[in-house]
């Protein structure tokens, strides 16, 4: 199982490195959102995957799941989310103000 | 058990909070930002009269003790960059009251502002690697909105690579964090210390540890610092200077206290690597200082050739180079503020940052003349003033382990910093005076309180370096033994 | 302008939206010993509040909910950080949680904890960040 989410986790690396690699800012955006997604599923896969209940007190079992990658996982999706949800608004600020998705013209360094 | 060691963290996030209720009331912003930062300072200069009697102090959050619940450290190290934080936060809000303009402040400046200070501080203080990740992005997406505040056509542009180059650096931590976790089952800072001592810094730990490397690297702008002159330059002066004075000291920060901390049993491995690194920023970032023409990038490669002057003394890895690191990142948090607001000035006068159209301010403005000689002196460390010291101990500690090449660069391009420095100098406030004092776009007026106090700062940190020495030697005690850090978090006898 | 034919999404989302708010309630207050809780139950609240934004026009809703949802947000990290400063008036270490059997007059014996308020805290602050993202993003034509 952890091989097969190795391999997992390595395709939706590409994928995402090969959105990130775009021109389009919309692409890039679903580029470090696939990337994320491979990231959080790293983390529950290096965690181990293993059978066992959720370790909460109303739920009587023998084995438990570990539940801190869970928590990391669960703590990462929040952060990703909004830093996802800000690069959207700052990106669509942006395509207004400048008139342009286009990396490529997104280039120079001297003040307009 | 100390519940002071949380304070630095909440003082920002509610006085922020609460601004963001009341938007409208500026005044009110104005007075809970500056309070809030004194505070700050108040409890930090209590916490480490604590430690300095105690020994290292910290905090389980809700009870739940380490290694198994989220515990916050306070030791002398981070103590002393809380205190020199807050103090260059306070200083550059005040230079913010007069310059950053009105309608910046009503979209949530100072509440950002403080949710900055909150994620440095917390970065400073957190007990554990993830709780480091998430104080990372706290700072970061504050850092995110402060860089894109006013939306000016530069910022936009700018403030997306930025945000792009972060988010992947994130996601490259969060990948290391998940290997360290699978290797060693912890990521609690004191416990992953004991447990890598325990199974050894084998290879695979040591690949582990250069991608911490890599990751800290992109923060602090150690060598990948492609993305650092552009956005740096980029926001209002205010914020350019809290950004070159904290951001990439949090990364160093990082590399300091986990390369001390845990990953420190391969010194001819990873510190080299962080030793090589250094060098070659250092080269580049003074390369880049004295080619350009332009105030605001000649800055922005000075806090590149700080960063790789730091990494200098730790990558030696002796007493003497971790007392120099220390010092000269106290030094460079004050000073990188100063010179920032000193340039943000200049250009707030002459409304241009290209040097060759500025000449001969220093008749119309000798107090900013002098402050940013001064200031220039102090940056490459001439004797009386801050930088000395810090640069005799680094240059003592890599002499020491051998990397004779490493301190000669650091020398180097020291002469390179004062030559990018002086330019500005000579160029800008000597030379026939163009300007009249109807033409200036702006005035000073404000302004040189904030760039005043930190100079003075500067001043007495050089001549009154007896006063915080014992102070310090604690701090680099400190990051030399990890067995203190381990036991003030784990108890006497560690036994898991 | 021809008015768009909505009658199936008017009169579902009418339905539907109260049912999503009692089962955000019901996934808030479940949290305690089951899995739920202040996060979840304020991105389901939210989502009703995004469905109402979807039917009826953002200000028929803004109208209808007079409420800032940025200073909800800070209402809702405010309350959280003062239930963790709460603990630090009683000696305790940040944050610590206590909690109790009481008896009260239709519950009979309750358990009362204070990571509820923790949780309410945690709950606003999602509801107000995630409406003030979509309301930033589809505010503007």
């Amino acid at each position: 199982m952890e091989t097969l989410m190795s391999i997992l986790v390595g395709i939706l690396f590409a994928i995402g490195t090969y959105l990130i690699l775009t021109k389009t800012l919309l692409r890039i955006i679903l580029g470090t959102s696939i990337l994320g997604h491979g990231v959080n599923l790293l983390i529950i896969t290096m965690g181990g995957l293993k059978k066992g209940g959720p370790p909460l007190l109303g739920i009587k079992n023998l084995t438990y799941a570990d539940s801190l990658p869970q928590a990391l996982l669960l703590t990462a999706i929040v952060i990703n989310f909004a830093t996802t949800a800000l690069f959207l608004v700052l990106s669509y600020r942006a395509y207004k103000v400048l008139g342009t998705d286009d990396t490529e013209q997104l280039r120079g360094t001297e003040n307009e | 058990m100390n519940n002071l060691v949380i304070l630095p963290i909440i003082i920002p996030i509610i006085a922020g909070m609460i601004m963001v209720i009341f938007r409208e009331n500026l005044i009110l912003q104005r007075f809970l930002s500056v309070f809030s930062t004194i505070a700050i300072s108040v409890a930090t200069l209590l916490l480490i009269i604590q430690i300095s009697s105690k020994g290292i102090q910290t905090l389980y959050l809700g009870g739940w003790e380490a290694p198994f619940g989220v515990s916050m450290v306070a030791d002398m190290f981070s103590a002393i960059l809380i205190l020199v934080t807050s103090i260059v936060s306070l200083c550059c809000l005040l230079f913010a009251f007069n310059s950053i303009g009105r309608e910046r402040e009503s979209y949530y400046f100072y509440p950002l502002f403080l949710f900055l200070i909150t994620g440095v501080n917390g970065s400073f203080l957190t007990g554990d690697i993830f709780n480091l990740f998430v104080f990372f992005e706290v700072m970061l997406v504050a850092s995110y909105v402060l860089i894109s505040l006013g939306s000016t056509r530069t910022q936009l542009r700018e403030s997306i690579k930025y945000i792009l180059i972060n988010i992947i650096s994130s996601f490259l931590f969060l990948v290391a964090i998940a290997f360290l976790y699978a290797m060693t089952g912890t990521l609690n800072f004191a416990h992953l210390s004991l447990r890598v001592a325990e199974v050894g810094q084998e290879g695979l730990m040591t690949t582990v540890a250069l991608l911490f490397l890599i990751v800290f690297s992109l923060k602090a702008g150690l060598f990948l610092f492609f993305w650092l002159p552009g956005s740096y330059s980029a926001p209002p002066t205010a914020i350019s200077a809290i950004f070159a004075a904290l951001l990439t000291k949090v990364g160093i920060y990082a590399i300091m206290r986990v390369f001390t901390l845990v990953f420190y049993h391969r010194p001819e491995v990873t510190h080299l690597f962080i030793g090589i690194l250094a060098a070659v920023t250092m080269l580049l970032g003074a390369i880049g200082a004295v080619a350009f023409w332009d105030i605001k990038r000649i800055l922005t490669y000075n806090v590149i050739v700080g960063v790789g002057f730091i990494l200098a003394g730790v990558a030696s890895f002796t007493t003497e180079g971790m007392t120099g690191s220390l010092y000269y990142l106290i030094h460079d948090m004050i000073i990188k503020a100063l010179i920032f607001l000193l340039g943000g000035t200049i250009v707030h006068l002459t409304g241009t940052s290209k040097l060759k159209e500025i000449s001969g301010l220093i008749r119309l403005h000798p107090g900013l003349g002098w402050m940013f000689f001064i200031a220039a002196l102090s940056l490459s460390g001439i004797p009386p003033l801050s930088g000395f010291l810090g640069k005799i101990f680094i240059s003592e500690g890599t002499f020491k382990t051998g990397y004779f090449w490493l301190g000669g660069i650091g020398l180097i391009t020291s002469l390179m910093v004062l030559y990018s420095i002086m330019k500005i100098f000579i160029n800008g406030f000597w030379g026939h005076t163009d300007l009249t004092e109807e033409k200036e776009k702006g005035t000073t007026k404000g302004l040189l309180l904030p760039i005043g106090i930190l100079t003075i700062l500067t001043i007495a940190l050089g001549l009154g370096t007896e006063g915080i020495h014992g102070y310090v030697d604690i701090a680099v005690e400190g990051l030399m033994n990890p067995s203190q850090y381990i036991e003030a978090v784990l108890g006497s006898n560690p036994a898991q | 302008m021809k008015e768009p034919n909505d009658v199936i999404i008017r009169s579902v989302t009418k339905v539907a939206v109260v049912i999503i708010f009692t089962f955000a309630i019901n996934l808030f207050f479940s949290g305690h010993h089951y899995p739920g809780g202040g996060f979840i139950g304020g991105l389901a609240f939210a989502s009703a509040i995004i469905l109402l934004f979807l039917t009826f026009d953002i200000e028929t809703v803004r109208k209808n909910i007079p409420v800032d949802f940025k200073v909800l947000a800070a209402v809702g990290v405010l309350i959280a950080v003062l239930t963790g400063v709460g603990a630090i008036l009683f000696d305790a270490p940040f944050l610590t949680q206590t909690f109790g059997y009481f008896n009260l007059p239709i519950f009979r014996k309750t358990e009362l904890a204070t990571a509820v308020i923790f949780d309410i805290g945690v709950g606003l602050a999602v509801i107000g960040t995630s409406i003030t993202i979509i309301m930033s993003i589809g505010d503007d034509r």
